[in-house]
């Protein structure tokens, strides 16, 4: 307990940290670009808009520095990130609002599914290494040898382009207005079906991998050798004695893996067109929509803090020895 | 005290490694165990002890390789006979832990890190008596820490909470849980302190009055063995090189390498003494001399030493030592005077 209250104070000083950085960045970068954004749209931004992202971004030289920040904190507080140049004048909350939940859910199930997958896989073959299971092993050398916007573009040319049954862009049906009919759910995972297969191929291979070296390593601990002399089932040998201990560092990957689910899915939404924060990033870069992509950046930087701590609370619950060391 | 053999060895080869580059690590190793006898294995550091305890309970790791023998077990308490080496995987495992219990050399890492001690106790229990209950397991393995002098509140703690020395006593407590008929201890005390090691040898030893099981204690310390053993068994270089009750081994040490060992440890009683010790190092085992692989080292070889290796066979004075068994040319030579301290207990 002790432990976990520890690592949240070191996690609330790590996203204070964060936060404030994301404060003075904009503030050293010099502030011509988002001057002449803003001169641009002159006119057609509300005058108390048109404050709000000079405090955003620092340029509101009549107040100090600490009443700038002071700002900043009221604004992110009361959930207001500014509004976006590009989809002048819908606020950035509100397209990340839209964006985040298509991102979660698909690159966030297809994380965990292959985490799963592949750690499955992997107890399996480092079990059984030395037998034919070791076959399995230079598929996944290739496998993980490829780059992923190989796997999408080869994705969308077999299965969308020549062979045409699934969609080759989008989040759902254009026809369709995004509402929770099932109508519309049906769409959206019809749509989300090859994303996702490239995302596990492209990502299993690492966590089979992983899994069946920490298998062969934990296999040969004397833990092990003393669960087959006590005569358990094989399997409780496997699963409680060998893969319980040889999970561990997977544990803190897949975390770290969460964490990037937000950020790190640029070239999948990219290459499928997908209405998520990747995709929506990759648009505000093209547009120079500066308040868009800080508030992506707080979004991004405060998931992998998250992620960060859903190790550790995940570490503590498998690992008896964290527990006590804190 | 001997009773009928519980476990045969019978010319036990093993090899680590595959093909060209495997090395015999066992070489054709001869070795009987008797009811309620506790037999001890000594020799020095590489010499294949916790090789043969590993190939005698097929547990041996990757890449070792049984290449020849057989290891028969015969219980005593009913009348199952059979080969460990040719036993199925399933009536092996059903098998393990009842007839053998094995502590390892490596006790400090023989527990689960992530499971309680109790977990562990308790899951051999459920998995070889699927009808105690729960409850009766758990009292069983408050019972089993006791023995061993560790309240039971410990049942609660993990591996990582406890000392060197409770983990070491945990795991000869997890070895007696189903009253086996035979213990394999492989250095089960090196590890600690003289204060603990003694106090753990004494609960042993009456542990065993009490339980009455067979114990094959393995350390490379021969004057502990002399003290605590009915009958030691001396390895060089992968081979039983002598065998004989611990009385005879202590007074007339016959291979000149059991001798070179009675001299190079001190006694745990007694005034302290110069250690005699034994020159040079064990061979290289992927090149073993042509004739005996002690004769390079030994103080009194001769020219045949080196070129025939001697068998382990009855020694010349077979009538009045009819269960001796040694491996040297020379064993009927006046054998070396024996430290004056170490007295058998
Ligand atoms: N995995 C392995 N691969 C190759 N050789 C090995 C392996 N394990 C052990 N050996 C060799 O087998 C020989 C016997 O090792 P073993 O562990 O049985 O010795 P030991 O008598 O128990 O020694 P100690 O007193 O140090 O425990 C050693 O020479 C060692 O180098
Ligand atoms: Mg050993």
């Amino acid at each position: 307990m002790r432990y976990l209250l520890r690592r949240a104070a070191f996690y609330l000083l790590t996203a204070w940290a964060a936060i404030t950085l994301n404060f003075l960045i904009p503030r050293m970068l010099p502030g011509d670009p988002v001057r002449s954004l803003i001169a641009r749209f002159q006119g057609r931004i509300s005058v108390e808009a048109t404050e709000s992202l000079y405090i955003l971004f620092g340029l509101d030289e009549q107040k100090s520095l600490w009443q700038q920040y002071l700002d900043y904190w009221g604004n992110l507080l009361s959930g207001n990130l500014g509004l976006s140049f590009a989809y002048f004048p819908t606020p950035v909350v509100d397209i990340i609002e839209q964006s985040l939940p298509w991102t979660l859910a698909l690159v966030g199930l297809s994380t965990i599914l292959s985490f799963v997958l592949g750690t499955m896989l992997g107890v399996w073959v480092g079990w059984r290494r030395g037998t034919w299971a070791d076959g399995l092993l230079p598929v996944t050398n290739f496998l993980s040898a490829i780059p992923y916007f190989w796997i999408g573009l080869i994705a969308i040319a077999v299965f969308a382009v020549a062979w045409p049954i699934f969609p080759a862009s989008g989040g759902f049906d254009p026809g369709l207005i995004p509402s929770a009919t099932p109508e519309f759910i049906g769409s959206a995972i019809y749509h989300g079906l090859l994303p996702a297969f490239t995302i596990v191929i492209s990502s299993v291979a690492g966590w089979i991998l992983g899994m069946r070296n920490m298998m062969v390593t934990v296999s040969s601990e004397d833990y092990v050798t003393v669960a087959h002399a006590k005569g358990l089932p094989e399997r409780r040998v496997m699963i409680g004695y060998a893969a319980r201990n040889a999970v561990l560092p997977n544990v803190s990957g897949f975390a770290l893996s969460l964490g990037f689910i937000v950020g790190g899915t640029l070239v999948t939404e990219m290459v499928f067109t997908y209405p998520g924060i990747g995709y929506m990033l990759f648009q505000a870069v093209g547009a120079k929509d500066y308040p868009l992509m800080q508030g992506f950046f707080l979004i991004i930087t405060l998931s992998v803090l998250v992620a960060n701590m859903l190790a550790d609370i995940a570490y503590a619950v498998l690992d008896p020895r964290t527990r006590q060391e804190g | 005290m001997t009773g009928e053999p519980v476990l045969e060895i019978r010319n036990l080869s093993v090899e680590y490694g595959y093909d060209a580059d495997a090395v015999r690590v066992l070489r054709d190793v001869n070795l009987t165990l008797h009811a309620g006898e506790v037999l001890g294995l000594a020799g020095e550091s590489g010499c294949g002890k916790s090789t043969l305890a590993y190939a005698a309970t097929r547990l041996l790791p990757p890449p070792g390789i049984i290449t020849g023998g057989e290891v028969v077990f015969t219980s005593t308490r009913d009348d199952r006979r059979y080969d460990l080496l040719t036993a199925t995987d399933d009536e092996l495992r059903a098998t393990r832990w009842e007839d053998t219990a094995i502590v390892f050399q490596g006790a400090m890492n023989s527990l689960n890190p992530v499971y309680r001690i109790g977990r562990q106790l308790t899951d051999a229990i459920s998995a070889h008596r699927p009808e105690q209950s729960a409850r009766q397991r758990r009292d069983r393995a408050a019972e089993l820490l006791d023995m061993v002098g560790i309240p039971a509140d410990r049942l609660r703690s993990y591996p990582h909470q406890l000392s060197g020395g409770m983990r070491q006593r945990v795991m000869i407590a997890m070895a007696l849980a189903l009253e086996p008929q035979l213990v394999i201890m492989d250095e089960p005390t090196t590890a600690l302190d003289v204060v603990m090691q003694r106090q753990i040898l004494q609960q042993l030893a009456d542990l065993r009055t009490r339980l009455g099981f067979s114990v094959v204690f393995i350390t490379h310390d021969v004057s502990l063995l002399i003290e605590l053993a009915d009958r030691i068994a001396v390895m060089y270089a992968g081979e039983i090189v002598e065998d004989a009750t611990a009385s005879q081994m202590y007074r007339t040490p016959r291979h000149p390498y059991t001798d070179g060992l009675l001299h190079s440890f001190p006694p745990l009683h007694g005034p302290r003494q110069e250690l005699g010790g034994i020159p040079g190092a064990p061979p290289d085992l992927m090149s073993l001399p042509r004739g005996c692989t002690f004769a390079p080292r030994c103080r009194v070889a001769l020219d045949r030493c080196r070129d025939e290796r001697p068998a382990l066979t009855a020694t010349a004075f077979a009538d009045r030592e009819p269960h001796r068994r040694v491996a040297c040319f020379q064993h009927e030579r006046e054998a070396a005077a024996i430290p004056p301290s170490l007295t058998v207990m």
